[in-house]
Parts: structure tokens; sequence; C-alpha cells
């Protein structure tokens, strides 16, 4: 093989002529050879230390003897926990040893330590989304502004440079045009970019390639190639970072055909919706949220499985009611929970659906709530006009229409550009109040109503 | 006139009598003769390659017939166009076919290609048939793309031809993205990523350059100069028209773009630079006898004599019809029972993709996605048309 040919991609080492912002210890070249890091602090670990053994063993043999009964019972229960699952989607009795043994094999490699109570952050979702994906599949490579020395303007990457090597992790120049347009060329020939965008505002600067050269490539060629490629990042509005940066791109993306858009609000969607786009022969708009990333969820032990992966186009209903629908994704279906406690107590029974896939839209599912409920309220952070409210909107009258008791209401952020002061900051979003609002009328449970009536 | 030198002269006068009694078999004669280019190269940065192209009678017959093939084939889509069964866009790349056959003599098929719009001739040089090419252009479904790409949207990727593309200068990027993944599959082979004058002055252009130099792609950028930008003259458009020397630190090689052999040499020393050293950049100095496309007449920001003036000395297809001539490898009437030939098959083609139907209506709604997961679509009566994605 050629000289050049078989160094790794970028410089190992600065230039002699050294610019004095530089750090002048650049990080040596790693390999795949290197030993795996640890992505994670090791917390608080669920490894047992014995005490030293005392002179009375039979108290010692009796507590072998109780620990052993308990474990027998927890095996017992779970073993039905799986053969309950197992019934429920199908699965053969052959499987539920297997499926068994999965849960108590470690599923996950033995460097990661998870604290005892499997919370997570979306942060270390996405890490370890991203880190299995590439474990998985050589194909899989990150591209994008600080991602590798940096380790992730959001520390997304984490330790991953280390781990994979500058072959596959790869930090660009500041400039989305350009890397945006390589990495799709690299999608042409079968590999699996992931290309991280600082902010989605910034995709805009590469939006050509995004759309007409990922998204309507497979359709141009009538099948004879396909683009598998993720783009992600941090979408819509931050905390007071001003007009340019707080732009949520949900609706303009999901508009196309060819794309996908997937829109994660807790770490069990941050993990299974990474793997599943990463997964996925289509090109995927990944859009996460800046102020979720440091948020700790709960998240099952199926969920930290490295095969683990949710299915695109479905959403998931947090919160059962009977009342209200209340469609909302990332972020807001924070909000919209914590607006359905409000509700409950006034005796408001909200349905919480997390949207989870912008497009396809999980249409189903939310005509079959409006159906139940016979009212909606969308909420979104984006601009309002043009959003995904009024697709939601305008598709539950297609199909629903009859089942409607008053109009769908609408709730989006304002249609201001974002301005930078904290309370104009505070208006130019939904808030939980909005929501509670938006339902009740919806109710015909509002102040006005009560006045007319 | 060419140098020629040539190692079978002497056994020449031995083999002229047979002319009298049977075809001549020269076309599968592969031994190397050796032709200089028509002006030596002019390079910025690196080393020019030497004038002397080895090449062999075989192989100047190949890019006789092909480049005459590639001509015919773009003046019937001239008239097909104006019979209004091409639609929409149509750029032809008639005079500038000693690009493409140059440089498929100098590549294989596991090198990739990548172009803009006027990609007609550039498919066909990948081993394209005419019937592919008539029949997307007229919208049918032995097209390439199954008619449902058109003129600037052609395809073939088991020979690495990756498009194609109707954004100027977005072809780069993703000529670069392409080379990125030969070297990250460790292919040993490169990709060659065609521009024109006009999009050599795109921001994403030196942004792509940039990353190709800095993780050092095989990647080579060729400029194919036609001197205008549609209607804009290059010295309108850049305060440089000197495109080969535009990477600045990249390397950069001017090439007279109407001489094949030339073409061919330029890209052979190409593809060794850059498999070793990384990008570099190709100008070739080429002329496009039509308009930017079939809207444009191409006269009104040029003048005809200029136009017939290049036809006259530089045209490409001449240019090989002396050469051939002058090593008395065919002569006159051969040459001319090779253009019928090829217009015979070109109208032959033309017939046949009249003859392809247009695509079914469920082809609206084919490779949206690879997989939809059961997603619908909708035609524009929403409740009329209303399809789950295959």
């Amino acid at each position: 093989m050629g000289g050049n040919n078989t160094e790794p991609f970028g410089r190992s080492s600065p230039p002699t002529s050294s610019s004095p912002f530089r750090s002048p210890q650049p990080l040596p070249p790693t390999t795949a050879a290197d030993t795996q890091a640890s992505v994670y602090s090791s917390s608080s670990s669920s490894s047992v230390s014995l005490a030293s053994p005392s002179s009375v063993l039979p108290y010692v043999f009796l507590f072998i003897f109780a620990a052993c009964v308990l474990i027998g019972f927890v095996v017992v229960v779970k073993m039905l926990g799986i053969v309950r699952r197992q019934a429920s989607i199908g699965g053969s009795p052959s499987t539920v040893l297997s499926e068994a043994l999965r849960v108590f094999r470690p599923a996950v490699p033995a460097s990661r330590n998870y604290s005892s109570a499997k919370e997570m952050t979306v942060r270390e979702a996405l890490n370890s989304a991203l880190d299995e994906e590439m474990s998985a599949d050589p194909k899989v490579f990150l591209m994008g502004e600080e991602v590798g020395e940096y380790q992730g303007a959001y520390k997304i990457s984490k330790g991953l440079l280390e781990k994979y090597g500058p072959d596959r992790v790869l930090d660009t120049p500041i400039t989305e045009a350009g890397f945006t347009g390589v990495a799709v060329g690299a999608a042409f020939q079968s590999l699996k970019p992931v290309v991280e965008f600082m902010t989605f505002n910034f995709s805009m600067q590469a939006i050509d390639h995004i759309i007409n050269s990922a998204a309507k490539s497979n359709y141009m060629s009538a099948g004879q190639f396909n683009v598998p490629i993720v783009f992600r990042g941090p979408n819509g509005a931050a905390a007071g970072v001003g007009a340019q940066h707080s732009q949520c791109y949900a609706s303009w993306f999901a508009s196309c055909p060819g794309l996908k858009v997937l829109m994660p609000y807790s770490s069990e969607d941050a993990r299974g919706l990474l793997k599943a786009a990463i997964r996925d022969p289509d090109p995927v708009v990944f859009l996460e949220n800046e102020l979720l990333y440091g948020e700790s969820f709960p998240v099952s032990a199926e969920a930290l499985d490295s095969s683990f992966c949710l299915p695109i186009g479905k959403a998931k209903i947090e919160k059962e009611g009977k009342d209200v629908t209340i469609t909302a994704f990332s972020k807001i279906v924070g909000l919209a929970l914590k607006a359905a406690d409000i509700l409950a107590k006034e005796g408001i029974s909200a349905e919480v659906i997390n949207l989870r896939s912008i497009r396809p839209l999980d249409k189903a599912t939310i005509n079959a709530s409006v159906r139940k409920t016979n009212r909606l309220i969308t909420v979104e952070e984006g601009f309002p006009q043009h959003g995904v409210g009024a697709e939601i909107c305008t598709s539950v009258i297609e199909d629903s229409f009859g089942y409607l008791d008053a109009p769908v209401e609408r709730v989006a952020g304002a249609d201001v550009p974002m301005p930078y002061a904290a309370n104009l900051e505070r208006m130019a979003v939904p808030q939980v109040e909005d929501i509670v609002r938006a339902a009740k009328r919806a109710c015909y449970r509002s102040s006005q109503h009560a006045v007319a009536a | 006139m060419a140098l020629i030198s040539r190692s079978t002269s002497t056994c020449a006068p031995l083999f002229r009598p047979l002319t009298l009694f049977s075809l001549r078999h020269v076309s599968t004669d592969t031994s190397p003769i050796t032709v200089d280019t028509s002006v030596p190269f002019t390079s910025h940065n690196c080393d020019p390659p030497s004038r002397s192209v080895t090449t062999s009678t075989s192989e100047l017959l190949s890019f006789f017939r092909d480049m005459s093939l590639m001509r015919r084939m773009e003046i019937a889509a001239d008239s097909l166009y104006k019979s209004k069964l091409i639609r929409g866009f149509c750029h032809l790349y008639d005079g500038q076919e000693a690009v493409s056959v140059g440089m498929e003599a100098a590549l294989t098929k596991s090198d990739c290609i990548i172009t803009a719009y006027r990609d007609h001739c550039i498919f066909l040089g990948r081993g394209g048939s005419l019937l592919e090419v008539f029949s997307e252009l007229m919208g049918r479904q032995a097209g390439c793309s199954k008619g449902k790409g058109g003129s600037m949207h052609f395809y073939r990727k088991q020979a690495g031809f990756y498009g194609g593309h109707g954004i100027v200068g977005a072809q780069v990027p993703l000529g670069c993205g392409l080379a990125f993944a030969q070297k990250y599959s460790k292919d040993e082979a490169v990709t060659f990523a065609l521009y024109g004058d006009g999009a050599a002055n795109q921001g994403q252009l030196f942004e792509a350059l940039n990353i190709a130099a800095l993780w050092d792609l095989p990647a080579i950028l060729v400029c194919e100069n036609n001197h205008y930008g549609m209607g804009t003259a290059e010295w309108r458009a850049a305060k440089s028209p000197a495109y080969y020397k535009r990477g600045d630190y990249v390397p950069g090689l001017k090439v007279d773009g109407m001489d094949a052999l030339a073409v061919k040499q330029a890209c052979k020393f190409a593809k060794e630079h850059a498999l070793k050293n990384g990008p570099l950049i190709l100008e070739m100095d080429t002329y496009r006898y039509h308009g930017h496309s079939m809207s444009d007449p191409g006269s009104t920001y040029r003048t005809r004599d200029e136009i017939s003036g290049i036809r006259q000395e530089r045209d490409p297809i001449e240019r090989v019809r002396k050469l051939l001539l002058s090593l008395d490898v065919a002569n006159e009437k051969e040459l001319k029972d090779i253009e019928k030939e090829v217009r015979k098959e070109v109208d032959e083609a033309i017939a046949q993709a009249k003859g392809s139907p247009a695509p079914e209506p469920s082809e609206l709604f084919t490779n949206i996605y690879v997989k939809s997961f059961g997603a619908e679509a909708y035609g524009a009566d929403r409740k009329e048309v209303r399809v789950t994605l295959p």
C-alpha cells in the first residue's frame, strides 16, 4: 500500500511551525488495539464485598443459606416475568430459557458500571448507543466538530476517539456544507456515517446535502443506492442562546419525503431510537435537546441490552387518560406530563403521547387516542406556522373528524425569533400553564367558556 | 502533427495488400505505440507527466468509435428534445467527449466518477447503454433510473458512477466522500469528481478540498473548463480563471481536454498521485458546441466564429481521425463506415426506447425509503390516493 494512505485521517502531530494557540502536546494516535476506555466513571458499583469470616461459622452458613433462598426466589420471579413477556409477544417456551440466561449474562461490557437503581442520563444513553453501534458494525463512523479530542461539544461522544481511533471518530473543520457532503458521499459507498451538527441551526449550511443529496437519492436512482446516514445533534431552544441558536427544525425536515425524523425524550428513547437510526438504511435526522442531556431517567434491563432497538414510526403513550389527548415530543413531553398531573387534580384525565417519530408520524396511535378522548392538544416548541401540530391536526380531521368534540388546540413556540431576555424567552416557548389552559379549553372548562355558559 | 513511433513499422507494408480481400484486423492490435499530446502539460506544485503517451491502434480506434457514438447520441438527444420527447432540462456534452473517453482509458470500474448534470456521455463511458440513456431521457421504464430521474440523474453504481447531480458544486464534496469511503475500506481506488468552470467558485468545493487534503483522500477534482458557466464567460465569473492553480497547496495540472490522449495521460498521472499523496486538481481545457442546455441557444454570449473555429481546429474526434489516417490504421471509408454503424446503433436504440412504456403509476411511491415501517404516503387528493409505502 502507498505511504500516506496508511496514515490515519488527519494529522497525528501539528506541523512544525506550530501556532501559539495549539496545545503543545498533541494526543498520540490511537488504534483499535488500545484497551477499551471506561466510558463511565466508576460510581456506585453493584458488587458486594464480603466481610472477613468470623469465628462464628454456623452463622456464616445460615447467612449463605438465606442468601441462596433469596436468589432462588428472585430467579423464579424473573423467569415468570420473562414467560409473561414472551407470551405477550408470542415467544415460544424454548426461548424463555435463553431469555432468562440473557437477563443474567452481563448484557454490557464489564467496564461499564451503572448505578444500582438503573438510571441513566440522556447523555450516557446516547454515548452508549453510539459506542455499541460502532462496536457492532465497523462501517459506522462519527464525524463532526469537536467530536474527537474535545470529547464532544456536549460530551456525547466522550471516550469514543480513545476507543475507536481517529479513523472512525473524525474531527472536522467548521465547514458544514463540505463535511456533510463528504459524509453523504461516503454513505453512497455503503459506509454508515453519523454526522454531528453542533446544533441543528448549523445544519442550514448543509441542508442542500441533507435534502438533495441524501433524502432524494434513493428515489432519483430508482433504488440503485440508498443512503444509510444519520444526522444528529441538539435542536430547538436551549437557555438564553438567542435567535440564531434556538430554532426547532422538526417540521422543516419532517416535510421531506425520503427523510426520517426521530426525536427522543427519555434515556430509553435516546438509546433505542439512536440505535434504530444508525441501523436504518435510509437517511435519518435525529433531533436531540441540549437541556435533556443531563436529565436522568430510569431504564429497563431490556433497554440496556446491546441489541435494544425502538421501532421507527411508533409513538409511546407515556400516560394513559380518557378526557383529552396531548401530543408532544422531545423536551415538551416532560412539560406535558407535568400538565397532566395538574389536570388530574382538577378531574381531567389527560393522555400524553410521546411522538418519538415525527416522520413517519404514528397517525394510528394519535387517531386511536383521539377516538377515545375526543379532544386533542398538540404541543411543540417550534414555530407555529406550518408546524408539526398543524400536520397532526389536519391528519386527525381527515381520519377522525366525527370523533372530535372540540376544535383541536395547537400550543407552540411564539411566532417570533427567540429573544434573549429571560422574561421574553419564557414567553416564547410553551410553559406548563399554557398546556393546562389549552386542555381546559378543549374540555370546555376554561373561564371564558364558564362566562359564555 | 503528432510525433509517432511504432514498433511494427517494418512489417506494415506486408499487411497492406490484405485489405483488398478482408476487413482490417488492426482493431485488435494492442501493441504499444507512442503519440505526443498536442501541447505539453502545465503544472502547479508538481512535476508534469511526459507528453509522450503510450497507446495502441486498438485504443485509438476505440476512442474514435466511442467519441463518435457519444457525439451522435447527443445530437440525437437534441432532435428528441426539439420534438418534445425529452422534457425539462437537457445539457449536452458534444465537444467534450475526449474527457470522458480519455478518463475511462486510465481508470477501472472500481474507481469512481461523479459529475454534475452534463452526464449522458460519462454514463455511457462507464458502461451504460444507449437504450438506458434514451429511455431515461424520455422518462420510460427502460431508463437507468427507471424514468424517475431524468437527464440530470443518471447513475450506474455497479460501475462506480455516482451521478448525475443537479445542484452546482454539490458533487464535489460528495466525490470527496466517495474517496473517503475508498480509503476507509482500503480499496486502492480513486474518485474523480468532475465540475465545471461555473462550479469552480463554489465555497463547498474549497471546504471539500481542504478536508481531502487534510485527510489525504484519494480524490481528483477535475474542472471541465468549457469557458462558460451558463452564459457567463470565465473571465466574468472568476478573478483567477487558472482553475488548476486554485487549490493553492493542492497540486494541479492543466490539460488539453480536446485531446483524448492528453486526458488519458493526465488521469493516469492523477490516479498514481492521489493514491500516494492525496488530492490533485486537473483542469481540462475543453469546449461545448451546444449552449448550456437546450433552452440556451449558446450564441448570445459567444460568436458563431468562435464555435466553428474550435470545431475546425480542436475537435476531439477530428484529431483522432487524423491520427488514425496518418498511422494508416484505417482509411477514410472505414472511418465513415464506423460512423454509419454508430448512427444506426443510435437510431435503433431510440426506436427501442420509444417502445418502452412509461413507469407504472405505483412507481410514484417506490424507492422513497428502503424500510418504510408501513408509513403512508398521499397523492394530490389525499382521500383519493393513499398508499402504504412498499
